[in-house]
């Protein structure tokens, strides 16, 4: 397929295919963290992440809507109160469902499975009454939209570089807020044993709810997010789902290193395939290969060490 | 699913009425004489729920699930028709009576409702159904209790049944003149197909390519993603290195959002790039938004923004009754047909017998169709012209292209398959 290109051609085409993986890996890691923090922490296997990250893009599409209705003068920027909003959102969301359903279901993971399953489908349906069944359009700022030229022949797509950068900067967050913070450490003790981290004075189902919101609300953010890069409608949560859970499960579900590391490897695997393969071939392949990889290792890429 | 909303006061029920009306005049040509006089057995030998003053229909959409996205505007289109046929006197001075009923997106719902519809409410004629696969679903439940369905979207053909009319386009119809205006106008010599996976837009590409390799052009790329595929960079590459004339497009639902959005977003330019979808209706831009997709030409037989008298006031109509930002895809607008088609068929018929409606089916017209003239083809699809629409801004389209006649409906192309 290179015949007739020059090198530069081709070199240019090529550091646009790493962009692409770059991209998709930022996509990725930016789906999976909410989730890495409640399924791998808090080990509730969260069907309705997809929902929790379209409450934020809907609060996304609400926001544009209002601001270029009353405040034109800030459209710009809408952008970042969007974000911060559809945390909010999602977050109490998820405290809210923590509260009335997840903290009955903490000793029967499985069970969480159907819970969320349903409370998924009682959303999708909730949007569609709300803000009906066809798809919404998100205006976005201009300057959100384009490229950059980085010479004359590569390119690269704005909205892009922002999730990369979003990521990161939420990736530094949570780092910072489960590994070097007293509530992170007391999240990681319930987590590891419940009992004994309540002998000791921590609240428990405070964690709890407070974990949940917060793994609700990065999802809301990554919904926000994605609105630059894909559909708003009732059921474009479930486009999401089956990546993160896999990003999740691959990288070692009770890892965040893993889930960046898995989400990497993934990605790049994807991106690569499906630009020298056709799209559905390379799908195929990256989930046979997790498949494989999975039945070799089946606790995942990396395994938290801990005494039991 | 959006509700009728109620305007308070007499006056506004006064003006909406009216504007129903007027919408149905052109229909009226239809109407036989002396049609009221008929007697129940007469018409109905069939045990069919007819009475003296009543006819029941049944509709059968997805309100719920992921395709109430797209069934939702043929709901709407449907009941429109059936409205205005009742403001007129009805089918042979009987009132239609709708019986909805919910696929759920899923297809052995369809199958399962279908044959509710059939067998225990007897309806004489079900308009439904959207996804080739919940056609493929009922179609068995259709021919074996003898019903007869008005399926409204355009498809890969391949099928023809005595118990379906085919309202929108098979896939030669909506590609070959499409392509033919893209090389003449374009000077188009290569091309990228690019399409979801699965039946339709694998057959669609398929008789594609025959076409742009019977003209001598090429076919530089053909790809596929999996429905809800959402990253598209790695083939916009692609694109990029390949540089073909036009993209040829037929990616759905979500994924076709994120493809117009990333396609953007890489600096591919539609004003300069030239792009053909048949996925991408005034629906879909709803979704995708105007800023995402202006300048790309979308290969349909029905635009709202269509200048004809029938149009003007069918998307009057339409709004009257379901709301002024609502908007009227194609298919929604061959939903509208099916319900006219049958009243059509069943005063020629003088009977709401299946047999004898599929019957006369052949030949049956209607001049007042939004998209102009349409008439019922033998094999059960409809002659109906093909026209190119650019996409603007404001997510409407302008026509550009709309073939001298009509095309004749080819479910079965020969050289094609």
């Amino acid at each position: 397929m290179f015949e007739g290109y020059t090198l530069a051609e081709l070199g240019s085409i090529f550091a646009m295919q790493g962009f692409a993986g770059l991209i998709l890996f930022s996509v990725f890691v930016l789906m999976a963290l909410g989730l890495a923090i409640i399924f791998g922490q808090m080990g509730v296997i969260n069907m309705a992440h997809g929902e929790f990250m379209i409450l934020g893009a809907y609060v996304t599409y609400l926001c544009s809507t209002l601001v270029s209705e009353y405040l034109p003068a800030l459209f710009p920027v809408y952008f970042f109160i969007a974000m911060a909003l559809a945390f909010v959102a999602s977050g109490l969301l998820g405290m809210l469902v923590e509260w009335g359903m997840i903290r009955f279901l903490y000793k029967r993971p499985l069970d969480t499975l159907l819970a969320t399953w349903g409370l998924s489908l009682i959303l999708q349906q909730i949007y569609r009454s709300v803000f009906g069944a066809r798809e919404v359009g998100v205006v976005l700022p201009d300057w959100l939209m384009g490229s950059v030229a980085v010479t004359d022949t590569i390119e690269v797509p704005i909205n892009g570089l922002f999730v990369m950068g979003l990521t990161m900067i939420i990736t530094l967050v949570i780092y910072t807020v489960m590994f070097r913070s007293r509530w992170g450490m007391g999240v990681r003790a319930v987590m590891q044993n419940r009992v004994m981290a309540g002998a000791v004075g921590i609240n428990t189902e405070r964690v709890d709810r407070l974990t949940f919101g917060l793994g609700c609300g990065i999802a809301g953010v990554a919904g926000s997010a994605f609105t630059m890069v894909g559909s708003t409608g009732p059921t474009s949560g479930q486009l999401y789902i089956v990546d993160t859970f896999l990003v999740v499960v691959f990288g070692g579900a009770q890892s965040l290193i893993g889930t960046i590391a898995s989400a990497f490897t993934i990605s790049q695997a994807q991106s690569t395939m499906e630009f020298f393969l056709s799209g559905s071939t390379a799908k195929v392949l990256t989930l046979l290969t997790v498949v494989a990889i999975l039945m070799l290792r089946p606790q995942g890429l990396f395994v938290l060490k801990v005494r039991r | 699913m959006s509700s009728d909303k109620t305007r308070g006061g007499l006056k506004s029920q006064f003006r909406r009425n009216l504007l129903l009306g007027m919408a149905a005049l052109p229909a009226l040509s239809l109407l036989p004489r002396g049609a009221l006089a008929q007697a129940t057995s007469a018409v109905n030998t069939t045990n069919l729920a007819v009475t003296d003053s009543t006819v029941k229909v049944g509709i059968l959409h997805s309100t719920t699930g992921t395709m109430a996205i797209s069934e939702t505007g043929s709901v709407e289109a449907e009941k429109l028709a059936i409205k205005q046929i009742n403001d007129m006197g009805g089918v042979l001075g009987r009132k239609i009576e709708v019986i909805q009923e919910d696929g759920a997106s899923d297809w052995p719902t369809f199958a399962e409702k279908s044959r509710k519809l059939l067998v225990e409410d007897k309806v004489a004629a079900v308009f439904g159904c959207w996804t080739s696969a919940s056609r493929k679903a009922v179609l068995p439940v259709f021919e074996q209790y003898n019903g007869m369905l008005y399926y409204p979207t355009f498809y890969e053909g391949l099928e023809q049944s005595k118990n379906v009319i085919y309202t929108g386009q098979e896939a030669t119809q909506q590609i070959l003149a499409g392509l033919d205006w893209v090389s003449k106008e374009k000077g188009a010599k290569s091309f990228f197909l690019i399409g979801s996976d699965y039946i339709w837009p694998r057959t669609s590409n398929k008789i594609a390519r025959k076409h742009i390799e019977k003209n001598g052009q090429k076919v530089v790329g053909e790809e596929y993603f999996p429905l809800g595929h959402t990253q598209f960079n790695s083939v916009i590459n692609k694109i990029k290195l390949t540089k073909p004339d036009v993209i040829y497009a037929s990616v759905v639902g979500g994924s076709n959002v994120a493809f117009y959005k990333q396609l953007k977003a890489a600096g591919i330019n539609l004003s300069k790039q030239t792009l053909m979808t048949i996925s991408v209706t005034e629906d879909e831009m709803l979704g995708i938004g105007g800023e995402n997709i202006a300048g790309a030409y979308a290969c349909m037989k029905y635009f709202q923004s269509l200048d004809n008298p029938n149009n003007k006031a069918f998307v009057e109509a339409f709004k009257a009754m379901w709301g002024a930002d609502s908007v009227i895809g194609d298919v929604t607008q061959a939903a509208y047909l099916g319900p006219w088609l049958w009243k059509a068929t069943v005063e020629k018929a003088g009977s709401f017998d299946v047999d004898k409606i599929a019957a006369a089916s052949d030949g049956i017209e209607f001049k007042g169709a939004p998209e102009g003239y349409v008439r019922i083809h033998p094999n059960h699809h409809l002659w109906s012209k093909t026209r190119v629409g650019r996409a603007r801004m404001d997510g409407q389209f302008d026509v550009v292209f709309e073939t001298a006649d009509l095309i004749e409906p080819d479910p079965f192309p020969k050289g094609y398959q």
